[in-house]
């Protein structure tokens, strides 16, 4: 099943990957690991799961400005996400996002989605990020 | 929405000053449309946080920026650093680490930022004025900048800041603005002792208390001391922008801001209304602990935010107390105090610094235990006077925290283990 969301882009870009899905905001600064991509904070929900190359799902960042610089490193190291979808917009994470697009010609893709579309998207769907905003995904096995 | 610039903005973004203040713009631009901001406005001084983390990526950033000519067009001072740059060899910090920092700190002060390495820069050099546009970085300083000095700025973090500091500008959007600028929560302190409201304690523990209920709301406490001291409103504002997003708070009759009620909460009804109870506040400050009384110690650690000339007077009664009782530092416990060359500078012409040195102190300037090396391997619990360092030191550095007093801290190094003071924060 493929369905088309309409998405605000925060950080313009295509991307493409597998969902990866939070139900809580993530302080990347102390969150994640900005060498292997792995979330590494023993409180959050997707504890010791990593977020490279997959699409991450995640209602926003949560406190330090510091994550800023996570992000944009673990971009530089190449095991940041693919993209990122939010239900708001984070200055913090799209700081990251736009220095490493600026240093290194990589960005992240950030697309902020409408709450009911946010929650539409379900583990491992295959997502595709297109520079407009649009949010193509696409459910592999349906739940019988 | 496209952003409304300015002639000297467009000038700025076509290359006019150079590749750095083009890139710095871009950014600004890009980081204005995230914002929803209709187009950038004037800051007249910055601090930089972004020189205080060594990442290759910060590291890559700030040289990419001094390379291409960066040059800061407004009094800029700096965070801490991510080293000691005159001792950091008597702390054990790996010389490829130490080579890094110094590159990195060398492109900042390259670009013409004055090195002032403090995060405590409202106690120095360019203090701000109230309802100065400024652009200013660390969680600590931007709190005290908005609520105690009535100074105007967003939570500029990495890269942003030095953006700013380039170009004079920034998106004009959130507290930069006065509408947005409002009391959201009331927390009123309840029966709270003057003696207990005095105490320095007193202060950490309900800036965690109140990061931990505003998260980034503003709140407005009612009930604060008006003779609050500069460091007492310093730990308030470093643990509450720990435990929460705090970058603004009121305090009827003491911030600036806020002579009455109705001016805190500029004409609004508060959201929520707290009441804080002696009770809750030692659970904050209970919260603030990972180790019981007893509990072997390690290290202390003081000076976060950076120790003023004034708390290392505070210490040296304490420790000058404990010489003439002929005891000194426990034989296996190190006890190290951050502070910042300015603060120092004076100290040097006190005449209380053998005080701290015979007891066996040990001074570290321009950095701090989070971002510099040196806290060593085998440290298992730590103690400190402050709630920000607290709040942060399991997670960084791996340790167990003890949170108490500044006076508790020196009896506890004194007999190697964590103490309380009998006195202190007992139920009246």
């Amino acid at each position: 099943m493929e369905r088309i969301l309409t998405g605000r882009p925060i950080v313009a870009g295509s991307a493409k990957g597998a969902a990866l899905v939070s139900k809580e905001p993530l302080s990347f600064w102390g969150g994640l690991c900005p060498r292997t991509g792995q979330i590494i904070d023993r409180r959050h929900e997707r504890s010791g799961a990593n977020v490279t190359g997959r699409v991450f799902v995640l209602p926003q960042g949560r406190g330090s400005s510091t994550s800023s610089a996570t992000l944009a490193e673990s971009i530089r190291a190449g095991v940041a996400p693919a993209a990122i979808i939010n239900l708001k917009p984070d200055p913090i994470l799209a700081l990251g996002s736009i220095v490493s697009d600026e240093l290194y010609h990589r960005g992240v893709p950030i697309v902020v989605l409408t709450e009911k579309d946010f929650f539409s998207i379900k583990e491992n769907d295959q997502i595709t990020i297109e520079p407009d905003g649009k949010v193509l995904v696409c459910t592999k096995h349906s739940a019988k | 929405m496209s952003v409304k610039l300015s002639e000297r903005d467009k000038g700025i973004l076509a290359g006019r000053d150079g590749k750095a203040a083009q890139m710095a713009m871009r950014i600004l631009v890009r980081m204005a449309e995230v914002c929803d901001a209709a187009e950038l406005m004037d800051v007249s001084a910055a601090h930089i946080d972004g020189c205080g983390l060594l990442s290759q990526t910060s590291l890559e950033f700030a040289e990419t920026l001094a390379t291409l000519g960066g040059r800061v067009c407004i009094p800029t001072t700096l965070n801490m650093g991510p080293l000691d740059l005159q001792n950091w060899r008597q702390f054990g910090i790996n010389e490829d680490f130490a080579a890094k920092a110094i590159r990195q700190a060398k492109c900042y002060t390259d670009m013409g930022c004055i090195p002032t390495w403090t995060c405590a820069p409202y106690q120095g050099y360019l203090t701000p004025r109230f309802g100065q546009q400024i652009a200013w970085g660390e969680s600590n300083a931007i709190c005290y900048a908005n609520s105690v000095l009535g100074a105007r700025t967003n939570r500029y973090g990495d890269f942003i800041d030095i953006c700013a500091a380039i170009t004079g500008r920034v998106p004009k959007c959130g507290l930069h603005l006065k509408e947005n600028r409002k009391g959201q929560l009331l927390l009123r302190l309840i029966d709270i002792a003057p003696a207990i409201m005095q105490s320095n304690v007193f202060y950490a523990a309900l800036g965690h208390l109140i990061g931990s209920v505003a998260e980034d709301k503003i709140p407005v406490i009612e009930g604060l001391g008006i003779d609050a001291s500069s460091d007492q409103l310093k730990h308030l504002c470093a643990a509450a922008a720990s435990s929460g997003a705090v970058a603004l708070f009121h305090a009827i009759g003491v911030t600036p801001e806020a002579n009455t009620l109705e001016q805190a909460f500029g004409g609004t009804e508060p959201e929520r209304v707290i009441d804080i109870t002696l009770s809750d506040l030692q659970k904050a400050k209970s919260d603030l602990s990972t180790v019981a009384e007893r509990a072997n110690l390690d290290l202390v650690v003081l000076g976060c935010p950076h120790f003023s000339f004034d708390e290392f007077r505070e210490l040296a009664k304490l420790m000058q107390a404990q010489t003439e009782k002929g005891k000194t530092l426990g034989p296996n416990v190190r006890f190290i105090v951050i502070s910042c060359q300015s603060s120092y500078a004076l100290l040097q012409r006190s005449d209380f610094l053998d005080v701290l040195t015979d007891f066996g102190v040990e001074i570290t300037l321009d950095t701090c235990i989070f971002h510099t090396p040196m806290v060593s391997g085998d440290t298992k619990v730590i103690m400190t006077n402050s709630g920000k360092c607290a709040y942060y030191a399991p997670g960084e550095l791996g340790v167990q925290v003890a949170f108490g007093s500044m006076a508790e801290c020196v009896r506890s190094a004194v007999e190697g283990c964590v103490l309380r003071e009998e006195l202190t924060w007992k139920e009246s």
